[in-house]
């Protein structure tokens, strides 16, 4: 299977990344319940929140790792690691689901040629699932990085890819 | 300056992917090359409707939509419309042809949507034009918190997130709280996967939802409020910033609002993907910084909440209602709904239905007006089986139920509720039994785990309900549910839990001729679940195309072309992709 690893872990902070952090810390902190403000601000800027990322994080907000990693752990819309380029999430909920949702989502896969949280071997496209994007009357639904497609037919999915290089 | 027209574009991600950016560029070049500048007004909306058919806009006073927009109608459009007034018949909107429907309703009443499409959201001069900010001028001026109160009595308002308490009590209740700090926080949550009222309320008109909550925080005496949003709207979050930028510069934010003594803030907060976090407790928990998991109540948020001060929390849409009942009048409100559930509700109408969207009803409709007169009944002539509302913790209401009305004690009547809005319509070819385990799934994957008849009881009715679905139902299945759902609702903490085997009692009630179909016979009579069915090609109709073979993601399907096709049921997933991708109906489902 073309699968990937997601992402190398990387050690260390990288400089561009800290810096990304700090302009959030900078702004918040010392506002009441900053680590999960902080953390939705991190995940939302750089796109996950790795090891060293977690580390620094703890450090600097002044809360046990343990504490954090509680935090991190339990929203399921943290990351810890990179994921592709581009981010495919097929809309599994209510309206979604009796609307094909299921089939779309085989395709995909198929597509795309990986499972479930699997990222493409050219890193250009990470599959996941959600529930419900807040488009139903659209059902189903894919939602690609913050984009939404609508109404989508599973044989067309390829052309509504295409754009995401 | 008094403009002529209007003109409101679409700048949806759909809609700007599709060319919106440019086609504004233009339209702005022609108004001014024509000298139409000042006498045209164009604003950027979140979204008109159609975003798949974008570009969209619409010209108002007429109301003309168009779609499907390049640069070049830009210039006709400009010519003929705005500047001679004749409508370009050939570029407006058509209903589908697929889809014949009945022209819009007029049952429905809009007040919490009313300004959605109408105004530019990112624009409070827009809110403001339309008699925005007005009642909170009012409130501050000339009433008292205890005025405030009364007038939410008289109006009957009731919480729209779900479990439907009367908003002027449980403000009475953190208004005599005693507390240093009090806050105030809308909940925006919206985690009911298959609604997006509150969604299109903070994209439509968030002003509106930060007048209702200094409004609330007046009365209750709160001087900071939080707004939490999930993190799956970026478009809401990104519209709620700029709002609250703008409702600070204005000075309706902030210190000494409308030179009353009155200070109050907003800060936004964003989920990150936990249902539970839209319970009250939990969301505050997760505000707080820690793993969103319900407490124990008593003690009640209005005297022990966010960091133990007394906290108020509303849902989007009850606090989009509040500056509306204080503008036009508790009577006014009062006037619509029922003897105990007053007002509109919106509702987003999903799943098998000819139209689907968001609607806003007088609550005490019937089930039937709401499916059949506003959401044009049943998607393709199929014949209706249910409708779920009430989200993940409510239920599946049949079809001898239809002139139901919907108000918070009917719907719970029939072991249903109101939930926040959600409206999905089923047809026969739903499968209920599939349904209750989609539902199981989902609760079964957002239990926080703190409580054990939740985290571990919603597990085994999930892997009874595979089990069922999978062709491997047992004798006893269902008695076993039965008792787990009992354990369930009577030792969980929050709603959660309790509301948790909602789907599954409320099918076995109306549907547990499907569940022993499914048990007894091995037979799915919706033909959905996988275990129970199979995948066949008519030699009589299948023309050898090589669709199905090509879009078959597991190659199950052989054959040449010209020639019948043949699916293996050993490698076949029973994804259906086949069915739905061959031209002459020739794959069947038995
Ligand atoms: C599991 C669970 C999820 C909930 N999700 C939401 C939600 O997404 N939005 C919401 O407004 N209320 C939600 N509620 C209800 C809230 O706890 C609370 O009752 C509501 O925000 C109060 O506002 P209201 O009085 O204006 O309705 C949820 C409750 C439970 C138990
Ligand atoms: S259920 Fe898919 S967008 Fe709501």
């Amino acid at each position: 299977m073309n699968v990937t690893p997601p992402g190398e872990l990387v050690t260390e902070l990288q400089p561009e990344i800290r810096e990304k952090i700090d302009a959030i810390l900078v702004e918040n902190l010392g506002k009441p319940g900053a680590t999960m403000l902080v953390l939705t601000l991190v995940q939302e800027t750089v796109g996950y929140i790795s090891p060293p990322m977690q580390s620094y994080l703890a450090e600097q907000l002044d809360v046990p790792l343990s504490h954090l990693y509680g935090v991190l752990t339990f929203y399921s819309s943290f990351r810890t690691s990179p994921i592709g380029r581009h981010k495919v999430s097929v809309c599994l909920g209510t309206a979604c689901y009796v609307r094909n949702g299921p089939t779309l989502l085989e395709k995909l896969k198929q597509v795309l040629g990986v499972e479930v949280n699997e990222t493409t071997a050219d890193n250009r496209f990470t599959l996941e699932i959600c529930r419900c994007v807040g488009a139903c009357s659209q059902a189903p639904v894919v939602m690609i990085d913050d984009d939404i497609a609508g109404r989508v037919d599973p044989s067309k999915i390829g052309r509504i890819l295409r754009k995401y290089k | 300056m008094v403009y002529r027209a209007h003109v409101l574009i679409s700048g949806s991600p759909q809609c700007i992917d599709l060319g919106a950016r440019e086609v504004k560029a233009t339209l702005l070049e022609e108004l001014a090359a024509l000298g139409l500048a000042n006498e045209v007004q164009v604003m950027e909306v979140s979204t008109l409707g159609h975003d798949e058919q974008g570009p969209e806009l619409v010209i108002y006073p007429e109301g003309t939509q168009y779609v499907d927009l390049t640069a070049d109608d830009m210039r006709l459009i400009v010519a003929e419309h705005l500047l001679k007034g004749r409508p370009v018949e050939k570029l407006t909107y058509q209903e589908p042809p697929s889809e014949p429907l009945p022209p819009p309703s007029a049952k429905e009443v809009r007040v919490v949507l009313d300004n959605i499409g109408k105004i530019d959201p990112e624009n409070i001069d827009d809110y403001i034009a339309l008699d925005g900010y007005i009642a909170l001028g009012e409130v501050l001026s000339t009433m008292a918190p205890d005025d405030v109160i009364a007038e939410m009595k008289k109006s009957g308002l009731r919480g729209r997130g779900g479990a439907g308490f009367p908003t002027w009590l449980k403000w009475t209740f953190a208004r005599r709280a005693e507390s240093e700090q009090k806050f105030v926080i809308c909940n925006a949550d919206e985690g009911d996967p298959g609604a997006f009222m509150n969604r299109r309320v903070l994209e439509g008109d968030p002003h509106a939802v930060l007048e209702g909550m200094a409004i609330a925080a007046y009365a209750i005496g709160a001087q900071q409020g939080y707004i939490y949003v999930r993190a799956e709207y970026p478009i809401a979050i990104k519209i709620l910033r700029t709002a609250i930028n703008q409702a600070r510069e204005y000075g309706l934010l902030g210190k000494n609002i409308f030179e009353s003594g009155f200070d109050f803030d907003i800060e936004i907060r964003m989920g990150a993907g936990a249902f539970v976090c839209g319970e009250e407790t939990a969301l505050m928990q997760s505000i707080e910084g820690k793993r969103g998991m319900p407490l124990t109540r008593p003690p009640y948020p209005a005297n022990s909440g966010l960091w133990g001060d007394s906290t108020n929390i509303n849902n989007v849409e009850t606090l989009a209602n509040v500056p509306k009942i204080l503008r036009r009048g508790a009577e006014w409100f009062a006037s619509m709904g029922t003897e105990k559930s007053k007002g509109t509700k919106t509702f987003a109408i999903a799943g098998k239905v000819a139209r689907t969207g968001l609607i806003e009803v007088p609550l005490g409709m019937t089930i039937r007006e709401i499916v059949y007169d506003i959401g044009g009944g049943v998607l393709n002539g199929k014949k209706f089986k249910a409708v779920q509302t009430g989200g993940p913790m409510g239920g599946c209401i049949p079809e001898k139920y239809l002139d139901l009305p919907v108000d918070y004690e009917s719907l719970a009547g029939v072991g249903s509720m109101m939930g926040s809005g959600g409206f999905v319509v089923m047809d026969e070819d739903t499968c209920m039994v599939d349904i209750a385990r989609f539902f199981m799934e989902f609760t079964q994957d957002e239990s926080c785990g703190k409580c054990v008849p939740c985290r571990v009881g919603t597990r085994r009715m999930l892997e009874i309900l595979e089990r069922i679905c999978a062709g491997e139902g047992k004798p006893g299945d269902i008695e076993t549910l039965e008792g787990l759902a009992t354990y369930i609702q009577d030792g969980s903490l929050c709603g959660l839990g309790q509301g948790a085997p909602n789907p599954v009692l409320s099918t076995l009630k109306y549907f547990r001729d499907e569940y022993e179909a499914h048990i007894y016979d091995k037979k799915c009579p919706a033909k959905v679940c996988k275990g129970l069915i199979e995948f066949t090609i008519d030699p009589e109709a299948c023309i050898g195309c090589t669709r199905c073979a090509r879009n078959c993601p597991v190659n199950a399907i052989s054959g040449k072309p010209k020639e019948t096709h043949v699916i293996d049921p050993e490698v076949c997933i029973r994804c259906g992709i086949c069915a739905q991708v061959c031209p002459v109906d020739a794959v069947h489902v038995e």
